[in-house]
């Protein structure tokens, strides 16, 4: 069961070389893995739109979208269809090209990324020797087609929300990439494979004091990343319409919801790849281990969109720059230190540091509540 | 396997043809936000290059960086700008010949560079790793490397400086 994927993978390419020239053959191995995320991806999207709904729907004690097949499993078809024949309305002093590029690039990174994910054992459609740092790097670009389709709306709040937008990416963005540091610094290598293999069975490194921080961290940029509640600033509904998409209708919309949705799998995927040990974990298959640990942290995300209030934007800044950075610093300093020291002496040292560090950041960001004022004189008693 | 070769070549004269084009676009279109993202085209065009020579850290780092950092603050100053709503803002000026000069004699010296430097052929591309770049970073060119963390940190406290300045005038 564990390489069920890598023998049709193996049989494919088999037969290709029976039966086609050398040179096709190739390309069959080549676009085996490329029509596997092209499929993989969207339809991944579908039903996590699917499952969001449905999980929302409990928390608010409602029932979700039910009358579309058992349990609604065929809504995400039906919303396709209802998108794709919808009329595609582009404002009159919009900039074409940019309107109707943005949602189509903003679909690339998206997908791109998948491709240095490592779903099971040897299951991995390339790997590259620097596979984090090419998921971040793409995982950046989306910013620029966020705000390319929030400009060329024409719309007041689209630019609000991109602007928002551009200002919430660019301080995660920082302590997102400096977070993954200290397990690069622990392995020695950028290949999420490397990275897996460096957390064999359940050695995984949220279980050491670094590891644990660090997931932390990350995982609160991968939500502020991808633009989800409590970070929702660029689309919040009550303030800004819908943020950068207000303008966009049918599948131009859709394309923006398949980027953030596809964006929430991909990120909770690395998350789990760093510091979740992405596959390894005992008798279960695999692969069946790296989409358990993706999906819990999906299914956090939408907890928090459940439950979390949305941070006003000096709370997101504040939070960003006085309290993540400074931790992140410290933190690859402490996964250096922990990595020179002996066994049970660096787990101490390590927590140690970490907390006091944590106390003097909490005291540090403490609000000012003002004292309580006692109205001498305006009671009569 | 001629065929997957052709192919490729195909597609390397591709990425190199997008990103002049991307460049020529930069330079020369009228609206501004059109002309920043060229200049973005360009910059993956770059890394798209460094990704076909198998220099995938520098690839990866000059998306990171450009696209992902240097891009999005040019597009933060364009938002600044006032006339957002016009579309079209002339990119060029009026220095356009001894530009033109200057480039013309950097070019000249370029290709005299190049011609001069006796490049190592080799059937395989010899793969870098990141490990590597790091070594040769603090070892090698340690004097560099220092260098640019000075200026880097002399910017800082220059914007440090600018922004206390203009608090003080408010303040008096």
């Amino acid at each position: 069961m564990d390489q069920l994927f890598v023998h049709i993978d193996q049989a494919i390419i088999h037969w290709a070389q029976a039966v086609l020239p050398d040179w096709m053959a190739v390309i069959v191995a080549m676009k085996i893995p490329i029509v596997a995320i092209a499929i993989f991806g969207p339809v991944t999207m579908m039903y996590l739109t699917l499952i969001e709904r449905k999980l929302l729907a409990r928390i608010q004690n409602r029932f979700g979208p039910n009358r579309v097949g058992k349990f609604g499993l065929l809504q995400p078809l039906a919303d396709g269809v209802k998108m794709l024949t919808k009329e595609d309305i582009v404002p009159e002093k919009a900039d074409k090209i940019a309107h109707l590029l943005a949602p189509i690039l903003i679909v690339i990174p998206a997908l791109l990324v998948f491709a240095v994910l490592p779903f099971g054992r040897n299951m991995i459609a390339v790997d590259l020797n620097i596979g984090v740092l090419f998921f971040l790097a793409m995982s950046g670009t989306t910013t620029l087609f966020i705000f390319t389709a929030a400009w060329a709306s024409h719309n007041k709040f689209s630019l609000l929300g991109g602007m928002r937008s551009v200002a919430q990416m660019i301080s995660y963005e920082i302590p997102f990439v400096l977070s993954v540091v200290p397990v690069l610094v622990v392995v020695g290598s950028f290949s999420t494979v490397a990275i897996v293999e460096a957390q064999p069975g359940l050695h995984w490194f949220v279980f050491t004091p670094w590891g644990a921080v660090g997931f932390f961290i990350f995982f609160i940029c991968a939500v502020a990343e991808v633009n989800r509640t409590p970070f929702d600033l660029p689309e919040a509904e009550s303030e800004l319409v819908a943020g950068f998409h207000t303008e966009y209708s049918g599948m131009k919309f859709a394309l923006f919801y398949m980027a953030e949705f596809m964006n929430v799998f991909t990120v909770s995927a690395l998350v789990a790849t760093v510091f979740l040990g992405g596959w390894q974990g005992p008798i279960l298959p695999s692969w069946v281990w790296f989409l358990l640990k993706t999906y819990t942290l999906i299914l956090i995300m939408m907890w928090f969109r459940g439950t979390f209030p949305r941070l006003r934007a000096d709370q997101l800044m504040g939070f960003a720059w006085k309290f993540l950075l400074e931790l992140t610093f410290v933190n690859i300093i402490v996964a250096a230190i922990w990595y020179e020291m002996r066994s049970p002496l660096n787990h101490l040292t390590a927590a140690a540091i970490l907390i006091v560090t944590i106390i003097v950041l909490f005291q540090f960001n403490k609000t000012e509540i003002p004292k309580k004022r006692i109205y001498k004189y305006a009671y009569a008693d | 396997m001629e065929v997957l070769t052709a192919i490729s070549k195909v597609g390397i004269y591709v990425i190199f043809g997008v990103t002049l084009l991307g460049a020529m676009m930069a330079v020369t279109l009228r609206n501004i936000f059109h002309a920043a993202l060229s200049l973005a085209l360009t910059l993956i065009g770059v890394a798209a290059v460094f990704f076909v020579l198998r220099a995938e850290f520098l690839g990866a780092v000059q998306i990171l960086l450009y696209v992902g950092g240097i891009m999005i603050l040019v597009i933060f100053t364009v938002m600044l700008t006032t006339r957002i709503g016009d579309r079209t803002i002339p990119t060029s000026n009026h220095q356009q010949w001894p530009v033109l000069i200057g480039a013309l004699l950097l070019l000249l010296y370029f290709v005299r560079m190049i011609g001069k430097t006796p490049w190592s052929i080799k059937s395989e591309l010899a793969v870098v790793s990141a490990v590597q770049i790091g070594k040769s970073l603090v070892s090698t060119f340690i004097f560099p490397f220092e260098l640019t963390a000075v200026i880097l940190v002399a910017i800082l406290i220059g914007t440090v400086i600018l922004a206390k300045s203009d608090e003080g005038e408010e303040k008096s």
